[in-house]
């Protein structure tokens, strides 16, 4: 295979429970993306131990990813990382994994945001243009969209995100991960057997979100035995989806957007999707949902914000490449997008 | 004739007894189980009026409600002349964009004195007058609490809209908001609600997530 003429970046993703690289080429096609994901007995994530889990498969990963790539470590022209937002312990241990491989291979390297990273990757993978993007994942609740030069914020979480609200409530029903199946995947399933709908509090300021009310409520209404899990799945999931298409719905009504993205692991979910195609309908916009492997947290949307990011001369002196844990959607200039 | 198409509610332009009036339906949304829809269809539409009645009281301009129908969800109020902050405040010098922003904090400042709490505090959500009045609209999402909190939020979300809207003087804009809002309810409680928000946007982080 000949690929001498391409131009390829290594991205590295390390804010939380994944470890993961990607390999993509300039023209945007991922080549290789390889993830290991630490798993906690508790099912919370303890930091300092995802780092320590994320430090030993370091060599591994990257080198199942340059594998799968059929690529050399020296084809590699530009090294990635996300910067932040996220767990300080995971983000070092991504960030100086990065700063390595860069100086070794003396390339280029690329400190990216995270978040940004799940609405390019959606971008790219969806050919969405300008949309309105719900980003609901384990760690995070945002609506946000593009206004000169930056992503807005238009609505976030006032409390816990979206991911950790179901995978806390799954938990409290003991519910536990298998192979290859999360348990909000379980929670998914169960809730489509729910026939019963038992109203929670569903709390909407703005486009602002809370969820903890709604979570103490399910977990209690858990210990009564007089609802079947399956109905407690499925009002949960009804209440959270439908607050979360209520402040995308006004997000979209104020914006004028032709077009609705949803990214991060969430958006696996069916029901969720469905909600959101029809509001995305009523206001006539086009509905984007990012394929699966996309979705949860990858290298590859590391890979790809790296290109774009060097494309536009964002570099990253190895001495300013600290990590960012509290690094904001709305600090970062994104100049691929016009206007 | 349809006036506007939130993401609630539709709004109406209509003739009402010899007077032009808004009739705001909440219409079904076909995306929530119809026994949730139901429910927060109606609650809201008896909550709206109660809170802009109550913010009348406080001395802060809301429409007059003419007409309530909580089984269509439904309600008729008086139309409101005027333009939304959101078109106007880019037309505006510096010092009058200041000078308008901190009447807004003002208004803010006494519906919260009343315990009042807007719930959608937008640029879109007020509306000038051609007599200069501010009158606030859409108290769907509102709620009536003195808690810090509640008062927080409120505050965090015009913030945002600053933000998100008008992000060329969101500082100066929102400055200015808490500047009427203090004149108002003194500068200890305006303090705290500073802290308050602060303390709101760091939540809903990553930090936050259970890290147990
Ligand atoms: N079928 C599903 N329905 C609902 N949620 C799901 C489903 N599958 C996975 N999830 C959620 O996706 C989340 C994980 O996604 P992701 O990897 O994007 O999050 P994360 O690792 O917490 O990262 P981030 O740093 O982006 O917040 C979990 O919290 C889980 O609840
Ligand atoms: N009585 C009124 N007179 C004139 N204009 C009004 C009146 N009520 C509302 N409006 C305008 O119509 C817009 C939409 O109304 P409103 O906010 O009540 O609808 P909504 O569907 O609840 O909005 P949202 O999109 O925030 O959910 C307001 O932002 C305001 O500018």
């Amino acid at each position: 295979m000949h690929r001498s003429a391409m131009t390829y970046c290594l991205g590295i993703e390390s804010t939380a429970d994944d470890f993961s690289v990607g390999i993509v080429t300039f023209e945007g096609e991922a080549l290789a993306n390889v993830t290991s994901t630490y798993m906690s007995e508790s099912g919370g994530i303890h930091p300092r131990e995802a780092a320590q889990h994320h430090t030993r498969v370091v060599g591994k990963v990257l080198r199942e990813a340059l594998r799968k790539a059929h690529i050399e470590p020296k084809d590699v022209e530009i090294v990635a990382f996300s910067q932040g937002p996220g767990m300080g312990p995971c983000l070092r241990t991504g960030a100086t994994a990065a700063r390595a491989l860069a100086s070794y291979l003396d390339v280029p390297l690329m400190g990216v945001n995270h978040l940004v990273a799940h609405i390019e990757i959606g971008r790219l993978a969806t050919g969405a243009e300008d949309p309105v993007t719900l980003f609901v994942s384990g760690g995070n609740t945002i609506v946000a969209a593009f206004d000169v030069g930056r992503y807005r914020i238009f609505g976030e979480t006032l409390d816990i995100a979206i991911g950790n609200c179901i995978d806390v409530f799954a938990r409290e029903a003991g519910l536990r991960p298998e192979e290859g199946l999360p348990v909000a995947a379980m929670v998914e399933e169960l809730a489509s057997r729910g026939v019963v709908f038992v109203p929670l509090p569903y709390t909407v300021k703005g486009m602002d979100l809370s969820f903890s009310g709604l979570l103490t409520a399910a977990t209690e209404l858990l210990r009564k035995t007089k609802y079947r899990l399956e109905d407690l799945c499925h009002s949960l999931q009804e209440g959270i989806f439908s607050m979360l298409t209520e402040v995308t719905e006004r997000a979209l009504a104020h914006t004028e957007k032709k077009e609705v993205l949803l990214t991060g692991g969430v958006a696996a979910n069916k029901r969720l999707q469905t909600m959101l195609e029809i509001i995305a309908k009523e206001h006539e916009a086009r509905f984007c949902v990012v394929p699966k492997q996309f979705a949860m947290d990858n290298g590859t949307m590391i890979a790809w914000m790296g290109i774009l990011a060097y494309q536009h001369g964002l570099k990253v002196p190895i001495e300013k490449s600290f990590v960012r844990l509290k690094w904001r959607l709305d600090e970062v200039d994104v100049p691929w997008m016009k206007r | 004739m349809l006036l506007k198409k939130g993401a609630e509610a539709s709004l109406f332009l209509e003739q009402w007894h010899g007077r032009k009036v808004v009739m705001k339906k909440r219409l079904p949304k076909k995306y929530r189980l119809p026994q949730l829809d139901e429910s927060i269809r109606s609650y809201r539409t008896v909550h709206e009026p109660q809170l802009m009645h109550q913010s009348k009281e406080a001395g802060v301009p809301s429409p007059t409600i003419f007409l309530v129908d909580v089984e269509e969800a439904n309600i008729v109020m008086e139309f409101i002349e005027g333009d939304q902050v959101k078109q106007i405040l880019h037309t505006l010098t510096t010092e009058g964009r200041r000078k308008l922003c901190s009447y807004i904090g003002m208004l803010i400042g006494n519906l919260h004195k009343h315990g009042i709490i807007h719930g959608d505090l937008t640029t879109s959500n007020m509306i000038l007058t051609p007599h200069g009045k501010i009158v606030f609209v859409d108290f769907g999402l509102g709620e009536f609490s003195t808690e810090l909190e509640a008062r927080g939020v409120d505050l965090h979300l015009m913030k945002r809209a600053f933000q998100s809207t008008h992000y060329k003087y969101a500082k100066e804009g929102f400055e200015a908001v808490m500047e009427g809002y203090s004149d108002v309810t003194g500068k200890k409680l305006a303090e705290d609600l500073l802290k308050k928000i602060r303390e709101i946007e760091e939540r809903g982080r990553y930090v936050s997530r259970e890290e147990g």
